[in-house]
């Protein structure tokens, strides 16, 4: 297959999976006669939202790397406005939280893009780290001035940090693969995604017993354990576009599926904690960017260095 | 009074900001929206606050719900009495004046409502900047209620704006802001004003987010 071919193929079968779907709930909604039913609405939510999301994908796919670097980029501020408007700033971090929307998010990106990963690798986590705590200490106001820097440099790692991983993977030197980058992102994205997805649908099928009762009443043994399986069987079939063979695309997929699981749970123990059901509502049926890239936030910074260890010069 | 070209087109601008800037989500918790009169009473922390509101109503709800707002600070410079007379269309109002006749501050709100339209009211007086919620509320709502009984005064929280927009900042920070709309309060037959006030407050409170996770 030409790497053009590929994507074609890809995002043709995900439209077939999606025209699927779309039928399944029209069934259900027919079958459910005149009285709405809130599942079923909220899965028909879901799925035209999947449309959406799959179209503005696609579109970056067309543009090329660049193309997810921007879409990224939106994602990253979408999550970022989510997370810290749930955080308890104060006045004083005023400049500090212009920094980390108008100067970090951006540079980071920028740094995806121009392929300079020894910088993009410690910008965060070093100076970024650094430099934050400075700009609010010098304002003076030191109430709760530990748990304010800290929450929003959680924000930093989580929205921008670890979501900016997804577009380094098309920067990602792979001898032989020269060309077909975005791939890896299509496999990261799909699978983990699937996962979710397949979590849910055998959750709702069989799913009796709870997994953390404490942090989701949704996340179900027989959901975890059969999204996660056939999620890891359409990453081993997805082997033929990555670099892998069929077994090693088989561990990478358990890798990033487990990953998303916990990141899933993570999330979900902050917004247990704040007191919300959803990050935001900026995704109808699905609720806000955060709630659909929690899975793929934990997963992505792994898988990256994962493939760059193992697969690149 | 007509607005002109350029004022329709600031004020369509000026929602829009609002939008993109704070992502604003409305909450229509205590009641749907409808042209009927009301008096929406909201916390206060921005001179951008009734921006917000307008930016959740439904566009035919939008340009009958006018803002109240102070005359020392609309009447200031040019630019200022452009946006406060011809963009916002509020209804300026002196304070600290004592006045007698019909052009006291009540009898214009009230004729906006005989009119038809719908008033945009922050009864703490002055934005809030300090750490309490919500500031002690200023009796003209009071005078207002007591002056048209038979209109739905309903609370409004504009949640985080003063987060993006604190006093002094020139840049905003892009949070998410939202405006929850409560249950429609009246007031009662003989109640009186610190009664009618305190419920005032607490249907505010109320709507408060942050306050109830505290």
């Amino acid at each position: 297959m030409t790497p053009d071919n590929e994507a074609w193929i890809l995002f043709g079968g995900l439209a077939v999976v999606l025209a699927v779907a779309s039928l399944v709930a029209y069934v259900l909604r027919r079958r459910a006669g005149g009285t709405a039913n809130p599942t079923v609405e909220n899965l028909v939510a879901r799925i035209n939202a999947w449309w959406v999301m799959i179209a503005v994908i696609g579109a970056a796919f067309l543009v090329g790397p660049t193309g997810l670097v921007v879409l990224f980029a939106f994602a990253s501020f979408a999550a970022l406005r989510e997370f810290l408007t749930l955080t308890d700033t104060r006045r004083a971090d005023h400049r500090a939280l212009i920094a980390v929307f108008f100067v970090v998010l951006p540079v980071q990106y920028w740094l995806v893009a121009t392929g300079w990963y020894g910088l993009f690798a410690v910008f965060i986590p070093v100076y970024a780290f650094l430099f934050l705590p400075i700009l609010v200490a010098v304002r003076g106001d030191t109430s709760g001035f530990m748990t304010r820097v800290a929450e929003m440099q959680w924000g930093m790692m989580i929205c921008i940090f670890c979501l900016s991983h997804v577009p380094a993977l098309a920067f990602l030197p792979i001898p032989g693969y020269e060309g077909r980058g975005l791939m890896l992102i299509a496999f990261l994205v799909l699978v983990v995604q699937a996962s979710d997805v397949l979590q849910y649908v055998w959750g709702k099928l069989l799913g009796r017993h709870k997994v953390a009762p404490a942090l989701s009443p949704s996340k179900t043994w027989e959901g975890l354990v059969g999204g996660i399986l056939s999620a890891t069987a359409i990453g081993t079939l997805l082997s033929v576009v990555t670099p892998f063979s069929a077994a090693e695309a088989a561990m990478m997929s358990l890798l990033i599926t487990l990953m998303g699981f916990f990141g899933g749970l993570v999330m979900s123990a902050i917004k247990r904690d704040r007191g919300v059901k959803d990050w935001g509502h900026m995704i109808e049926g699905h609720g806000g960017m955060l709630d659909r890239v929690d899975s793929v936030v934990f997963a992505a910074p792994v898988f990256f260095h994962a493939v760059r260890y193992w697969w690149t010069i | 009074m007509p607005s002109t070209l350029l004022a329709r087109l600031a004020r369509s601008a000026a929602v829009l900001l609002a939008r993109l800037v704070t992502g604003v989500r409305a909450d229509w918790r205590g009641l749907t929206p409808s042209p009927e009169p009301r008096v929406y009473f909201a916390n206060h922390s921005s001179h951008g606050d009734f921006v917000l509101v307008w930016a959740v109503l439904p566009r035919n709800l939008r340009h009958r719900a006018r803002p109240v707002a102070a005359a020392d600070y609309w009447e200031k410079t040019r630019l200022r009495r452009w946006l406060g007379h011809k963009v916002f269309e509020a209804v300026l109002i002196e304070r600290g004046v004592v006045h007698r006749d019909e052009s006291h501050p009540i009898s214009r709100m009230a004729a906006v409502l005989d009119a038809g339209g719908s008033l945009i009211v922050f009864p703490e007086g002055t934005r809030n900047l300090g750490e309490e919620a919500l500031q002690p509320l200023k009796s003209g709502l009071y005078h207002l209620a007591r002056a048209r009984p038979d209109v739905d005064c309903v609370p409004v929280w504009i949640e985080n704006l003063n987060r993006v927009m604190p006093k002094g900042a020139l840049v905003p920070v892009p949070l998410l802001c939202t405006v929850t709309f409560g249950t429609p309060i009246r007031i009662g037959e003989g109640e009186d004003r610190n009664h009618f006030l305190g419920r005032a407050r607490e249907a505010l409170i109320g709507l408060c987010e942050r306050e109830a996770r505290r």
